[in-house]
């Protein structure tokens, strides 16, 4: 009876995940796809210069409230410069950041984790006890904290954020390969005359490529969330370029004058992490070979 | 059993604790720009560099740095911040109450939300309840506290502005504290009118952080519960005539827990390193934000003090997590 229901459940369960993943993977899709084409073309889409200030237009509302200019679509910040030019140009960062800094965190922590998990012993032990003291650092303060000592700059943001959260990829991916290693064609592959190595590359990592790819989409996210924050605190990239944390900095120093310098780059931030996060559960339910 | 557990893991918390030790020396000290430079006015002549440079023990290779900080470590003796010129250890514990605080009303109010959202769920499960639950965990997940803490500062800081959006307590207040745990102290106190100012300042940083740890306590707690549901034992109460609620309350919960537990307090240590950035942009003054400015003035000593504080209380409630999930276990207890 216990066998059943649990059968049943993980049945339903595949079917409404499959059934949602279409629409998410769509919609978040889209709107990555969007943000994407805005970041690459962003000197041909935005409507000003995004560096271009001019007092005579500060704190300019948004078009359809009273007060707005034509041509500046979501108003403009204290020193009168473009908001939405800002923005898409702000996507450039934060997308070279997405990419390069989850990439770099996947490869590490992937390539580290499969090790871990598939030959176990010391590799394991030595390797689980680096991701323990890794996991003791706060992640912010570790990432302020790097940042510093690198130096400001996009390449230290990149790297800093590697740093960090190679360690995600590694226990998921360190306990998936476990799992996987456990399997009855682990042993055929070994009885076929497999050495391990090649077992490892060719029999396991594609079995737990699915949450990689999950994992992957998911960190650029966050990868995105830190840019931001570290541009909060004013230590991320540190030239006259606009990033979507640095327009929130700014917004929430003019809270009460300009909502709209914090709420445009608020709604654009929130609409990019949760669709990296549902693009990727998207994915995995798509092609994970378990719930397919 | 117990005791061999819990040596085993004192043990492991040593090795990490040195470990964390190892690397935000290392990190630091391979740091370009002289904290010495940025102290003294311009001007300074070599030999009051040199002074500094040796009172502050930097002119030792990082080795002996390294080794000289530790053993004053051991002895409760963290260094003197560069940036404040105080004793670390006394700067650490004037700030650690407030994140403190803040983090137990967090603890609270995640599992508060978290656990009444998935009581309400399992009881309405299969109804719109409960997809409703689903959809607002969800999106409280995947939202994090960072974005969270803007929203609730542009509704209630702004839009409707109800709640202080900055520092700990209202400036102008006179406060009789004497203690750093000004809630907990004000409660003592029976100074309500305080404990509201307190409340009313930590209520959107609070939030921020209570919510994606309230949706993971909700799913999970949830999922457990539905599970023990179906349960015999749970069926024979509901047969005996329990109503559904008291079904989950008297029988279920306990067996349901158990997972939650673990997980609340690995989410726990994350939300310690969570309030850090909270903390910046509420301006609350705890230990997260001294941290900010410590690394943006390259305060070395202050640095690995409070890196140091944050991985002890990481262990720590690893720790305690472990040893009540131990003591709570049956199958551990008796093994």
């Amino acid at each position: 009876m216990d066998e059943a229901r649990n059968s049943r459940s993980r049945i339903s369960r595949r079917g409404s995940s499959r059934h949602g993943s279409g629409a998410r993977l769509w919609l978040a899709g889209g709107w990555l796809l969007l943000a994407l084409l805005a970041a690459i073309f962003a000197p041909l889409v935005a409507p000003q210069d995004p560096l271009a200030q001019d007092l005579m237009f500060e704190r300019l509302p948004p078009f359809w409230m009273s007060g707005s200019e034509p041509g500046f679509w979501l108003g403009t910040d204290s020193l009168g410069r473009d908001l939405l030019s800002r923005l898409i140009f702000g996507a450039r960062i934060a997308f070279i950041v997405a990419f390069a800094a989850a990439l770099a965190a996947c490869l590490v922590g992937s390539t580290l984790g499969l090790i871990s998990g598939y030959f176990g012993g010391w590799a394991d032990r030595i390797i689980s006890r680096i991701v323990d003291v890794w996991m003791a650092f706060p992640p912010v303060l570790f990432a302020i904290l790097l940042v510093a000592v690198l130096g400001t700059g996009l390449s230290s943001v990149i790297i800093a954020i590697a740093v960090i959260d190679w360690t995600r990829f590694c226990r998921v991916i360190r306990a998936e390969s476990m799992g996987q290693a456990r399997m009855d064609y682990v042993e055929n592959a070994r009885i076929a005359g497999y050495g391990r190595i090649g077992i490892m590359l060719r029999e396991v990592l594609p079995n737990v490529v699915p949450s990689i790819m999950a994992l992957l989409s998911l960190e650029m996210g966050i990868a995105v969330i830190v840019e931001a924050i570290l541009s909060f605190v004013n230590l991320s990239i540190s030239t006259d370029d606009p990033t979507w944390g640095g327009i929130i900095a700014e917004g929430r120093l003019s809270i009460h004058q300009a909502w709209w310098v914090l709420v445009f780059p608020l709604v654009t931030l929130i609409l990019t992490v949760l669709s990296f996060s549902q693009f990727g559960e998207g994915l995995k339910a798509r092609f994970d070979p378990v719930l397919r | 059993m117990l005791l061999q557990r819990f040596l085993i893991r004192l043990l492991t918390m040593a090795i990490t604790l040195f470990g964390v030790a190892v690397v935000v020396f290392v990190v630091i000290r391979v740091a370009p720009g002289d904290p010495i430079a940025m102290m003294l006015p311009p001007g300074a002549s070599d030999a009051d560099i040199a002074r500094l440079r040796a009172f502050y023990g930097l002119d030792k290779t990082v080795v002996e740095q390294f080794f000289i900080w530790l053993s004053g470590v051991i002895r409760g003796d963290f260094g003197t911040s560069i940036s404040l010129r105080q004793d670390v250890l006394g700067l650490v514990f004037n700030r650690l109450p407030a994140t403190l605080e803040l983090a137990i009303v967090v603890l609270l109010m995640a599992l508060a939300i978290g656990g009444t959202t998935a009581i309400l769920g399992a009881r309405e499960r299969g109804t719109a309840v409960e997809a409703g639950i689903d959809i607002a965990s969800g999106a409280a997940l995947s939202i994090p506290d960072f974005l969270w803490g803007l929203v609730l500062i542009l509704l209630f800081g702004v839009l409707v502005p109800i709640l202080d959006i900055s520092g700990r307590v209202s400036p102008q207040l006179d406060l009789p504290f004497v203690t750093q745990f000004y809630l907990f102290e004000s409660l003592v106190r029976l100074r309500f009118d305080l404990t509201k100012d307190l409340l009313g300042h930590m209520l959107m940083p609070a939030v921020a952080l209570a919510l994606p740890l309230a949706a993971i306590i909700s799913q999970l707690l949830k999922q457990s519960l539905k599970e023990v549901l179906d349960l015999d034992y749970v069926v024979l109460a509901r047969v005996k005539g329990f109503s559904e609620t008291q079904v989950i309350l008297r029988e279920a919960l306990k067996n349901a827990a158990l997972p939650t537990l673990t997980l609340v307090g690995v989410q726990f240590t994350f939300l310690i390193g969570g309030t850090v950035i909270i903390e910046r942009l509420f301006s609350y003054e705890g230990l997260g934000n001294m941290a900010i400015d410590a690394v943006i003035n390259r305060d070395l000593p202050l640095i690995q003090g409070i890196v140091l504080v944050f991985a002890l209380l990481f262990v720590l409630i690893n720790l305690t997590v472990d040893m009540m999930y131990a003591l709570l276990n049956p199958r551990l207890r008796h093994g």
